[in-house]
């Protein structure tokens, strides 16, 4: 049920990028596009694995049928006032600043969803 | 093949069109002077019952109302209007939480004005909800005694996305051999600094505690004025 619940998740997300990308594409004169590249935050809530076989769902009879879908992962980092400087999170399981292990919840990374690139074949 | 290829560089938020609906409920929420505060949960840890318990209390001094998400049934929605205030059902389909544009169209006809607390219960899911800013002013993910201790470390991006924990049930902790220590360490692991309040919609105990706090994070947001996206995704850099 879960399981289900999370596909369908990532298909909505797949099929705003699908409509994204291809907005992007009309504003640039109809170019084809072969390729969208997404940065992706280990904190956005999306998982890659399901995402990129709802992509592919999500091109059947668009104009973007038989393009990839190039993700980027961001790791997760925090401000650490201790440091004050931006560091990455131990885990995500334990926000903690992995220099000098002060706890901080500050994310300054990690949750991105966003499209950075398009390849495009003219 | 005469045809090259080239990149575009484009800085798109995926969920651009969720957030900007958000960001204009948040506004309209704080000019109407209405606090708003979501809850997520997994299913069965007890938002409705909380929420009806909290309606009940909290509509003898202020003006309540809420509206509440499902995949599929009225249920909530008709326990609910046991409380006497508004109540509205989302009825989501087959998608797995709530987004800004269900919330704004389930308002349409709803006076804000005329309320002072309004609360959203999610639909039970610890994982798509936390990517979805509802405009809301508070965010509150609650997890049973009955759950584990170890929920916080299994979905630290919902925890994440959250403002307060409430740990619910809290009449069955010792049947359960809840381990409090434990699930705080765990709270604070993902989330460091978050409040922790503790709950029994059913026995009543901790709900005054939970009454006073809403009341008192209310009383600050209208002295502070409408918060930048507390829950928005990293802007494009």
């Amino acid at each position: 049920m879960l399981l289900c619940s999370v596909a369908m998740h990532e298909l909505s997300i797949a099929m705003s990028i699908v409509e994204l990308a291809q907005e992007e594409a009309d504003r640039r004169g109809g170019v084809q596009i072969k390729a969208v590249y997404l940065r992706l935050g280990l904190l956005s809530g999306v998982v890659k694995e399901a995402l990129l076989s709802s992509y592919e769902m999500a091109c059947v009879d668009t104009p973007l049928q038989g393009s990839q879908l190039r993700i980027e992962e961001v790791p997760v980092q925090v401000f650490c006032r201790q440091c004050n400087a931006q560091r990455p999170v131990h885990s995500t399981q334990m926000f903690c600043c992995s220099e000098c292990g002060t706890p901080t919840g500050e994310v300054v990374q990690g949750k991105e969803l966003l499209v950075v690139g398009l390849e495009v074949e003219e | 093949m005469s045809s090259s290829t080239r990149m575009i560089e484009v800085r798109q938020n995926v969920l651009k069109q969720n957030d900007l609906v958000a960001r204009a409920l948040r506004q309209r929420f704080h000019d109407a002077g209405v606090f708003v505060v979501s809850m997520v949960s997994s299913p069965g840890a007890g938002k409705t019952a909380l929420l009806e318990r909290t309606l009940s209390l909290l509509r003898r001094q202020f003006r309540v109302a809420a509206l509440v998400g499902d995949l599929a049934t009225e249920n909530d929605a008709a326990r609910l209007a046991r409380s006497q205030a508004p109540v509205k059902q989302i009825i989501t389909g087959t998608v797995c939480h709530l987004e800004a544009a269900m919330v704004q169209s389930a308002l349409e006809g709803w006076r804000l004005d005329d309320l002072d607390f309004l609360f959203i219960e999610n639909v039970g899911n610890l994982v798509c909800p936390s990517s979805y800013d509802l405009g809301e002013d508070l965010r509150l993910v609650l997890m049973s005694v009955t759950e584990g201790e170890d929920k916080p470390l299994k979905y630290p991006t919902i925890f994440n996305s959250a403002d307060v924990a409430v740990i619910t049930k809290i009449d069955l902790a010792s049947a359960v051999e809840f381990d409090a220590v434990a699930a705080n360490c765990n709270i604070q692991a993902v989330r460091p600094r978050m409040t922790v309040l503790d709950v029994s919609a059913k026995s009543g105990e901790g709900m005054e505690e939970f009454l006073n706090f809403l009341q008192s994070r209310r009383s600050t947001a209208r002295a502070q004025g409408v918060s930048p996206d507390p829950r928005a995704l990293a802007a494009p850099d």
